[in-house]
């Protein structure tokens, strides 16, 4: 446990099929688990991009990141700490209407917590919160504190660098120009 | 012009013949039947393209793939059908992606339509062989034929090779396409050959030029890379004693005045105590594996490392390198030369002498030359090694037979051993030799077996029966699992827990199949039995009663230091 730290891999992969399963393979086989997992279109045509959260130490994530690149179709992979990124997570909280209007301390704390009230019903009432992870479960013990919460869930992490450009997008552009000359 | 539509299995053909693929090593099935009724033309008459090999289970197909891409350098073929016929063939494409051996496996696969409703032979083969695979795709329709086929064999070859798998579904074996030629030689994701880097060129140039005691760990990728003359240059100029890696054995002939041995945990005992001992150690194509280095935690830790690999994620996998020189060796070896000093490391290298002398003298000689007692399997390697044609290619099965042979045998031209190293396939010998006679014709193939391995492809004898591929087939028969029983012996208190083995008549076997057989017991008779059987076109069975219980030494344990090497058992109880 001792150097462990949470990493966030970007990778970004062509749009083929079963890429999702090679990446997770690596961590498997390395047995490091996965805490989160976001897949979307990236903002180059054609790339997927995969932003995965895991617990380890840097040895163990350089080994992993590079057995990931090595997947033919993948693009780049890079790993990162969270100094080096803007990051941000999405929580829904899913409260007992009832409680809510009992005890006007909830209505506070979603306040004091920056989350928005998004929908109420008479039996229940759906709050949202963006930020990082630790806001996000600091508002739900907070609301737990008050016995309303129905359901809880966190998304995976997103995450943009904080460097200037999409560094894959300037990769792809060399390789492409290595094909024509 | 209006263009000919031909099916997706003529486009196999089509493409595969334009990849200069010749030799097909295969067995046919239900989901593959379009692809064999259109190789029916393409084996015979006019059309003529390939020879296809029918082999008799589908790893035999696969290893044969390997034995053929191991001789030649080029992509090695096999062909099988969907569900057990591509089960089959994992094994061998694992043992590939260990051992960087450019094949690729074309199996059938039920029609797209029947994809995940459990039909008949359904398997999710690019599933499975995705983590020990290279790539693996599936071709859904004809029209992807060209393109895949083409990409298939790009990435089996380039970069550090290894298999790729291509799952065929029946429909699109059937349809039709309007074939256009493709060549892929880039893929935008995959970068094959990283671009050298001088500065780590400079770095490595000052460590190796001011290093007293260099040392050199040589590999298979310059094999792979084809580098075996740049490899000379490098080591010539700096004078630096190279030691070489079980699949790089010949990359560097044995009798070169700087090839101080194997490495490795049953290799020569000088490079491994002076692994301990070097000041800068070279590593060239090479992955630092635990059959190599023993103990990571003490393994060459006074030396400055520099790593040359063309794939990147092997640097500081094992072994931290403080100088990567990432790129094709072919390409990295000759930049370093070209600037480092000549070398003059005269008394650094006498001093592997005396080492290597105590293990000829305790090790090597009792082995090739013992004076009593039944026959070793060092004397049999021995005697098939100093008669065998220089151009001689070493196949072997795994256990004590591969280290034995691998030790024994001599190396003079590049390209010539065939042994399954990371995953210590039995099995692998017999077929993989088959492929070598296929892809060196003109070569002598001598392959050595263990009792255990060679039965475990025998079927394969039918394809050499069929093919009258001229395997001379050395079987080592000490009636156990040798390289287990040493073990249980060593580490598990003389408990032979099942490694005693009942042995058939291999005479009576080889008759079934009309291969000649000679059976060798006394030592007096060896040396003319081997004779005989290089003599004889065609295979050939020489089987040798070997002691039972030898050992195969110097040996280092699993997980020790490689200078704790041992010369003889009884060094284990110090
Ligand atoms: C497919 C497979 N199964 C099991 C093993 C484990 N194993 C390694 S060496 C060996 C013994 C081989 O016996 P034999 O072929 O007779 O060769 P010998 O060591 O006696 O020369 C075994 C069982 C293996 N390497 N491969
Ligand atoms: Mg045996």
């Amino acid at each position: 446990m001792e150097n462990k730290k949470l990493y966030t891999l970007l990778v970004y992969s062509e749009n083929i099929a079963g890429i999702l399963n090679q990446i997770t393979a690596v961590f498997t086989r390395r047995q490091v688990n996965i805490e989160s997992l976001n897949v979307s279109a990236s903002s180059i045509p054609g790339v997927h991009k995969y932003t995965i959260t895991a617990w380890s130490d840097e040895d163990q994530i350089v080994k992993i990141t590079r057995q990931i690149e090595k997947k033919i179709d993948v693009v780049k992979a890079n790993y990162f700490t969270d100094d080096q990124l803007f990051i941000r997570e999405s929580g829904l909280y899913k409260l007992s209407t009832p409680i809510v209007l009992e005890n006007p301390e909830v209505s506070r704390t979603i306040r004091r917590h920056d989350a928005s009230i998004i929908e109420v019903n008479p039996t229940y009432s759906i709050v949202m919160k963006y930020g990082v992870t630790d806001d996000i479960i600091s508002l739900y013990h907070a609301l737990d504190e008050f016995g309303c919460v129905l359901q809880y869930t966190r998304s995976g992490r997103i995450a943009v660098t904080r460097g200037m450009q999409e560094e894959v997008s300037k990769f792809l552009e060399q390789r492409e120009k290595r094909l024509t000359d | 012009m209006k263009q000919k539509q031909i099916t997706g299995s003529e486009a196999l053909m089509l493409a595969l013949q334009a990849e200069g693929v010749r030799t097909i090593f295969g067995y046919p099935g239900g989901s593959i039947m379009p692809v064999y009724d259109a190789l029916y033309d393409y084996t015979r008459g006019e059309k003529k393209a390939f020879d296809h090999i029918l082999v008799r289970h589908e790893q035999g197909a696969t290893h044969a793939a390997e034995g053929y891409a191991r001789v030649t350098g080029r992509v090695g073929v096999a062909l099988v059908t969907s569900g057990p016929g591509a089960t089959n063939t994992l094994t061998g494409v694992a043992d590939a992606m260990l051992d960087s051996t450019p094949i690729v496996v074309i199996a059938g696969q039920v029609p797209i339509g029947a994809l995940g409703t459990d039909a008949f032979q359904e398997v999710d083969l690019v599933g499975v062989a995705q983590p020990i695979s290279k790539w693996s795709y599936q071709i859904r329709h004809a029209e992807d034929v060209a393109w895949a086929v083409s990409r298939a064999f790009y990435i089996a070859r380039s970069g550090r090779p290894g298999p790729v798998v291509l799952d065929f579904p029946k429909n699109a074996q059937t349809e039709k396409v309007n074939y256009e030629p493709k060549h892929v030689d880039f893929v935008r994701s995959y970068v094959a050959y990283p671009t050298l880097d001088p500065n780590a060129v400079a770095q490595a140039v000052a460590l190796i030029n001011h290093s007293q005691r260099p040392l050199a760990l040589v590999g298979q990728g310059v094999e792979l890379g084809n580098a075996q003359q740049e490899l000379k240059d490098f080591l010539e100029k700096a004078d630096i004693p190279a030691g070489r890696t079980m699949l790089g054995l010949s990359a560097l002939p044995s009798n070169h005045p700087l090839n101080v041995g194997m490495l490795g945990m049953h290799g020569n005992y000088a490079p491994n105590l002076k692994e301990q001992e070097c000041d800068v150690l070279i590593a060239i194509g090479m992955r630092f594996s635990d059959r190599v280095t023993g103990n990571l935690k003490t393994y060459a830790k006074q030396a400055k490392v520099i790593h040359l690999d063309i794939d990147r994620s092997e640097i500081d996998k094992n072994v931290k390198a403080d100088v990567a020189v990432v790129a094709d060796c072919k390409e990295s070896l000759p930049a370093i030369t070209a600037l480092i000093d000549k070398g003059h490391h005269k008394a650094w290298r006498d001093s592997f002498l005396p080492l290597a002398e105590k293990e000829r003298q305790k090790v090597i000689e009792p082995a090739i030359h013992p004076k009593e007692g039944p026959l070793l399997m060092g004397e049999v390697v021995n005697a098939v090694a100093e008669a065998a044609p220089d151009n001689a290619i070493l196949v072997t099965d795994v256990g004590q037979n591969q280290l034995f042979a691998t030790r024994y045998f001599k190396y003079h031209h590049q390209r010539s051993i065939c042994t399954s190293g990371g995953l210590g396939t039995m099995g692998y010998g017999m077929p993989a030799a088959i492929g070598a006679t296929f892809g060196a014709p003109s070569r002598t193939v001598c392959c050595f077996m263990g009792d255990g391995g060679f039965q475990m492809c025998i079927e394969e004898l039918g394809t050499i029966m069929e093919q009258q591929a001229p395997v001379k087939m050395i079987l080592m028969n000490n009636h156990y699992l040798g390289n287990v029983r040493q073990w249980q012996d060593m580490f598990w208190n003389r408990r032979k827990s099942f490694t005693r083995m009942m042995n058939p008549s291999y005479a009576l076997i080889a008759q079934g199949y009309g291969i000649p057989y000679e059976a060798v017991t006394e030592r007096e008779g060896l040396a003319d039995a081997v004779a005989r059987m290089l003599a004889t076109d065609g295979p050939y069975i020489m089987e040798c009663a070997i002691l039972e219980d030898d050992d195969v030494l110097p040996m280092t344990p699993p997980g020790m230091n490689v200078n704790d090497m041992m010369l003889s058992i009884e060094d284990k109880k110090k």
